[in-house]
């Protein structure tokens, strides 16, 4: 396992007519098979970082590195699943992923697209609903297309922009579960945007850190200590959970905003809480934290 | 008992036929007056005349006062009506031609110049939606040739093209482009930025993305400016031939205007309305073919 499969180099990205860049000096990298969430606060260039990765938007400063080659355009090594879905409307299920699927595969034949959509369309838990079109679908079922859909092109790497920020606790629950189980089974290699604390310790092995903008910067490197079978139902039963959700929140809460201006450091720190040596903030008996929101 | 709203519908616009026709009745009775007893009340001179212009004042005044220059009664506008539709295809030389015939010639125009409209407006469209700077070029000249009217064009095209018939479908042409470039060009210039943000992530060459994501993206749009071009051509046909003439709905109604046979003219501008309403819900279907629910 290779731990520099994504290198990404003092990225920045200043829009015409701003004073300041949004961020600069974006310094991480992903191994192969590792699955990365990146918080924040709006406005610190997330889905803009994202989008560079994608290939669909270029730097001011910086490099992006994939398997050692410099990231130029957009890709069919790299799924994107978008914020909004992004499906098409006027194809069914069926169509929208075989869009991608004969991008992928110009020369395979009709019954071989077809066969490997309904496997990836299985996979998702939607072969009921694959000759429907999105507009008959839930926002669940929707972002489960485009979960279906981005890996259905098998690629290097996924990209996920928030994918679950439109939908309802449980539906979100279900389909975590369900990303879960398929990057599991896959071993892919997964950077995704979230907003929710929860949901990135469940699902990330590292959880980048990114201080407020103007000159936004990745500050930390969270290590996720917990194993890697964690299960929604019974993560909250492990002490080391509190560790690492109590560093999460005290970050975005109280010290982002003193990091922002490029206060934070270029080079990231790599923390991994309740292990550490200095003494994290004594995590409170289990039981009396609320989690912010609760998972069913 | 409650009936349906297009029941209830359907019944007053019954009634308000029968108001309509009914009115109708009521006046064509009291201004016809009693036609001069024809024969009779004429001095030879007058009735040879009569038999020089075509006309038979002995046989006509006995039967049926024919009152082509009046407007016409009911009994007499069904009868007319029936004769029309009964044989429409007949051809008797350049003046006499069937409704069908005369329908045929305008819609073959319409279709011809129309089509010559699509095939230059879409693609057209196309390339202006997807460049902000040809937009922005070619804006001027769309914005000034866009309110011409289409007849005002027609000296030109009889001079440069020295064939009516041509000129015809060029009135055509002109006026049903602008509807179709401008939708075309809208409908493409605003198709979703993900949707062609997901293209390029798959890699998907240039022409399979017009194809595939932005031309159904559009199709709506699109099908929106083919039918509000429909409607303008259907429009404007009618008063092209009447300048050009020789055939068409057109010249039909401007002839039998000239002939001084309202029942004719009547029953013309009634099957102009009919053709150009079943023209829309072609369109209109077509459009709801392409349309998605987003």
């Amino acid at each position: 396992m290779s731990t520099e499969f994504l290198k990404v180099e003092g990225l920045g990205k200043r829009f015409p007519g701003a004073a300041e860049p949004v961020f600069d000096g974006v310094n991480f990298d992903i191994a192969e098979g590792e699955f990365v969430c990146i918080i924040g606060h709006s406005g610190c260039g997330k889905t803009t970082i994202l989008n560079v990765l994608a290939g669909l938007e270029s730097a001011t400063t910086g490099h992006v590195f994939m398997d050692r080659r410099e990231v130029a355009g957009p890709g069919l090594e790299r799924g994107v699943v978008f914020q909004g879905h992004a499906l098409m409307p006027w194809l069914t299920v069926r169509g929208n992923i075989g869009f991608a699927v004969r991008s992928r595969w110009p020369d395979w034949s009709r019954s071989r697209v077809d066969e490997h959509v309904e496997k990836y369309v299985a996979l998702v838990g939607l072969s009921g609903a694959i000759d429907k079109r999105p507009s008959a679908l839930s926002g669940g079922m929707k972002q489960r297309v485009g979960i279906a859909r981005a890996f259905a092109i098998q690629p290097r790497m996924l990209l996920l922009d928030e994918p679950f920020g439109a939908l309802d606790a449980l539906t979100r629950g279900t389909i975590q579960d369900e990303l879960l189980r398929i990057c599991a089974q896959t071993h892919q290699t997964v950077f995704m945007i979230t907003h929710d604390v929860d949901e990135a310790i469940l699902l990330a092995d590292r959880i980048l850190l990114m201080s407020n903008g103007p000159q936004a910067r990745v500050a930390e490197i969270v290590n996720n200590t917990m194993p890697r079978d964690r299960q929604r139902a019974t993560l909250h039963h492990d002490p080391q959970y509190y560790r690492i959700r109590n560093h999460l929140v005290d970050f975005l809460v109280a010290r982002s905003k003193d990091l922002s201006h490029g206060r934070a450091p270029a080079q990231p720190l790599h923390v991994s809480p309740g292990l550490d040596p200095e003494p994290a903030p004594e995590p409170s008996p289990q039981g009396t934290v609320v989690p912010l929101r609760h998972v069913a | 008992m409650k009936l349906s709203l297009g029941l209830r519908a359907g019944l007053v616009s019954v009634l308000l036929l029968a108001l309509v026709l009914a009115v109708w009745h009521l006046a064509t009775l009291t201004s016809s007056p009693a036609v001069p007893a024809a024969a009779a009340t004429l001095t030879p001179e007058q009735v040879e005349y009569a038999r020089l212009m075509g006309k038979d004042p002995a046989a006509s005044g006995a039967t049926s006062p024919v009152q082509k220059a009046g407007f016409p009664t009911l009994g007499q506008m069904g009868a007319v009506v029936l004769k029309n539709l009964s044989d429409p295809f007949f051809d008797n030389g350049p003046n006499d031609k069937g409704i069908g015939v005369q329908l045929a010639y305008s819609l073959g125009r319409v279709g011809l110049g129309y089509l010559l409209a699509a095939l230059v407006a879409i693609p057209l469209g196309f390339v202006i939606g997807m460049s902000p700077l040809l937009q922005r070029a070619l804006d001027p000249f769309i914005q000034v040739l866009k309110p011409i009217s289409p007849l005002a064009w027609m000296p030109l095209a009889l001079y440069t093209i020295k064939d009516s018939a041509i000129s015809g479908i060029f009135v055509i042409f002109i006026c049903s482009i602008w509807p179709m470039l401008l939708n075309t060009a809208f409908g493409v210039a605003s198709v979703r930025r993900e949707w062609l943000n997901v293209a390029r992530t798959l890699e998907v060459t240039r022409m399979r993305t017009a194809f595939e994501v932005i031309l159904p993206a559009a199709a709506p749009t699109i099908l929106t400016g083919m039918r509000i071009s429909m409607g303008i051509a259907w429009l404007v046909i009618v008063a092209a031939e009447m300048l050009v003439g020789g055939t068409g709905i057109g010249y039909f109604v401007w002839n039998e205007w000239n002939n001084l046979s309202l029942p004719n003219v009547i029953f013309a501008i009634l099957m102009i309305g009919v053709v150009g309403m079943l023209l829309d819900l072609l369109f209109a279907r077509l459009q709801r073919a392409v349309t998605y629910v987003d």
